[in-house]
């Protein structure tokens, strides 16, 4: 698909565009002071994911990228801070101790080795078991029938009908019970 | 008859007594918001819901005695599924019988509590039915996003607040373990099918996968959690403590057998091919449960923090059930948790009783000199602690949960001696506080000035009286029960590859 020259190169700058661009946002993140900002720098890191999944031809988990995380879960960040009224940067402790920072090198670095681990080539085959894998290469040969949304949703009518109903009664469960710890009391003592 | 689970409608008949349990309850949900709140209302949606569950069970009983069975799908149909809803259900009808008299003295009054209560119960009931690991996801999540509010029901007591918020959190960090856990087992088998992956994992040779050790290992943690086994346990104290009593007997009753069916059925079906894995790790989750409840339990000063703890001790007790890896295991572990159950909600039922408003009951000098004032509730509590305790007799039907559990120990085709010496030994460690309480009621005189113990309501006087009788007449005929539990082990369509792989 990305044969010739032009498109390749095309490729490669949107790559490290839109990479480049995440790594700054979630670096100014995780480094602002007001909450309401570093939210704001987060939804930045989000949108540049979904047009790196864009780039892998997985339009549908892109949108859905925006959408639902985006859209649905910043704002209920953002509700939150304000709800709390946590948006005045002075009142919060600052949680960055010097351990804090160890600590959260020592991840950083492990995450790096795993990175570098997977990119070695045996990895993934001494990691995956070889039936399986021979069969997700033949999945990914087989062209997508009825576009892409399609594949997404049969086996989610289908396959997973109960999975799927079952997830709509968690979720009404949850606001019911949202509802009783929210709501205002009557006999308020 | 065999219900064709890849046909939608078959497969809506198959799950017919939790489809009866969910619709239920969105009506009473409706009917709970229709009214503002008040005592009466909570007690008309409370008797509702007391309906909703006996129509449920005998839905559930009727599905039982016609001996249905299942193509290999998401869910199971067997009588391993009836007996834990059946158990399960029992359980939450005791709380929500508990529950209405016990909301009205302690002035809490949403009647959707009941409502919260069906559907951790309906979560429950997904679980005994869950063949599938996602399924098995959203069982445990919609059983604990119930219970986590309703720990926190009690909106006037801090102790109750602190003790949901911590279940919540703990909740949520134990379920990212089993989400992480699934993931990996799902990406090194392909399947999220239990049976599908119990085939893979014997044809190949996933033992020397890490993906799948680290998957297995992740499982076992996310389940250790929700059955509040040592060294999981630390949540469970503090919210046993501070949660209303009632959904306490709940959480340590139909929660925990929920959890742990679904548990032995994942290892049983999924994992049993890999039992060298697992075996080591289960049989050290079990001693270490037996061991740090039944000790800790010595010290404690408060009658629900000291049921909490031999809750845990039980979880070590059921946990050997699961080591053995085997069918006769499982029927053992069934008829255990019946005991358990039946014990356990007796002594928070009494816990209540006991109790006056505003929630300060259950310190051990509560009980003192029970024996004058309230001598039948004083000699119920005597049965249940014997009955968790394992004594002959007058523990009723717990000493024969013992028996059957050590015999399917001892019998496994990998025997477990040492645990099952370890089981024997920390249970006379549990004589030293399960007798302390009788000692406390019946020999010490009633203290002056000590509060009044007020006669418990109708409802609360039932279910005490009724888990005495049946702890005791099971006691004296516990054949019938164990023939039950032997007839309700997991049943896979197609090949019984589960339980043939059990490790040797």
């Amino acid at each position: 698909m990305l044969a010739n020259q032009f498109h390749s190169l095309f490729y490669a700058f949107g790559f490290y565009l839109f990479g480049l661009v995440a790594i700054a946002s979630a670096v100014a993140f995780v480094t602002r002071k007001s909450p309401v900002a570093a939210a704001m720098w987060l939804v930045n890191v989000m949108f540049c994911l979904a047009a790196l999944y864009v780039m892998l031809d997985a339009q549908f988990i892109a949108a859905m990228q925006v959408l639902v995380y985006t859209g649905a879960i910043m704002v209920v960040f953002l509700f939150v801070i304000m709800l709390l009224n946590l948006g005045h940067p002075s009142e919060l402790a600052d949680a960055r101790g010097r351990w804090g920072y160890i600590f959260a090198t020592f991840i950083g670095l492990v995450m790096l080795a795993e990175v570098m681990a997977l990119n070695r080539a045996n990895t993934i085959e001494r990691m995956i078991p070889p039936d399986l894998a021979a069969r997700a290469a033949a999945a990914a040969a087989t062209p997508l029938a009825g576009g892409i949304i399609g594949p997404v949703a049969a086996p989610l009518f289908n396959e997973y009908l109960l999975a799927f109903e079952l997830t709509s009664v968690l979720l009404l469960a949850a606001i019911v019970g949202a509802v009783v710890l929210g709501k205002r009391r009557t006999d308020a003592r | 008859m065999i219900f064709d689970l890849a046909n939608p409608s078959q497969l809506m008949q198959a799950f017919g007594p939790d489809l009866l349990l969910m619709a239920g309850a969105m009506v009473l949900m409706l009917w709970a918001a229709w009214r503002p709140e008040s005592h009466e209302h909570q007690r008309a949606v409370g008797m509702g819901a007391l309906v909703l569950i006996a129509a449920t069970m005998g839905l559930t009983i009727w599905y039982a005695t016609r001996g249905l069975s299942s193509t290999l799908g998401v869910i199971a149909v067997d009588n391993f599924r009836w007996a834990t809803d059946l158990i399960c259900l029992l359980g939450a009808f005791g709380a929500i019988a508990l529950s209405i008299e016990y909301n009205a003295r302690e002035r809490i009054m949403p009647a959707e509590a009941h409502v919260l209560v069906l559907f951790a119960t309906a979560g429950m009931m997904v679980l005994a039915a869950a063949r599938d690991l996602m399924i098995v996801f959203l069982g445990i999540e919609l059983m604990s996003v119930a219970i986590y509010v309703l720990a926190g029901l009690n909106r006037r007591s801090p102790k109750s607040a602190e003790g949901s918020l911590k279940y919540f959190l703990l909740g949520a960090f134990a379920t990212g373990f089993l989400l992480y856990g699934i993931a990996l087992v799902y990406g090194s088998t392909g399947s999220t099918n239990l049976v599908e992956i119990g085939q893979r994992v014997v044809n190949g040779n996933y033992i020397v996968h890490p993906m799948m050790l680290v998957g297995t290992g992740l499982l076992l943690v996310g389940f250790g959690f929700k059955v509040a086994a040592a060294p999981f346990h630390m949540w469970a104290p503090d919210v046993y403590e501070g949660a209303p009593t009632p959904i306490t007997a709940f959480m340590a009753t139909a929660v925990k057998a929920a959890a742990f069916a679904t548990f032995l059925r994942v290892w049983l079906e999924a994992l049993g091919g890999m039992g060298d894995a697992w075996f080591a790790p289960v049989w050290w989750l079990a001693a270490v449960a037996m061991f740090v409840g039944n000790t800790v339990a010595l010290s404690q000063r408060n009658v629900k923090r000291l049921l909490a703890y031999s809750s845990i001790a039980h979880s070590g007790y059921l946990l050997v059930a699961v080591a053995t890896g085997t069918l006769a295991g499982s029927a053992a572990f069934l008829f255990y948790l019946v005991a358990y159950t039946l014990a356990s909600f007796g002594a928070f039922a009494i816990v209540i009783t006991v109790g006056s408003t505003g929630d300060v009951h259950g310190n051990l000098e509560d009980f003192e000199g029970l024996w004058s004032v309230r001598p039948g509730m004083a000699i119920a509590m005597g049965v249940f602690m014997l009955s968790l305790m394992g004594f002959p007799i007058f523990g009723g039907v717990g000493f024969f949960g013992k028996w059957y559990l050590l015999m399917a120990a001892i019998e496994a085709p990998r025997p477990l001696t040492t645990l099952a010496v370890v089981l024997v030994l920390t249970s006379v460690v549990s004589a030293g506080y399960y007798l302390n309480v009788l000692r406390v009621m019946f020999m010490k005189p009633r203290p002056e000035g000590a509060p009044v113990v007020e006669r418990a309501g109708v409802l609360t006087r039932g279910v005490v009286f009724a888990t005495v009788l049946a702890i005791l007449v099971l006691g004296v005929i516990p054949s019938r029960a164990i023939g039950w539990s032997r007839a309700s082990i997991p049943r896979a369509p197609q090949v019984q590859a589960a339980a043939v792989n059990a490790p040797r």
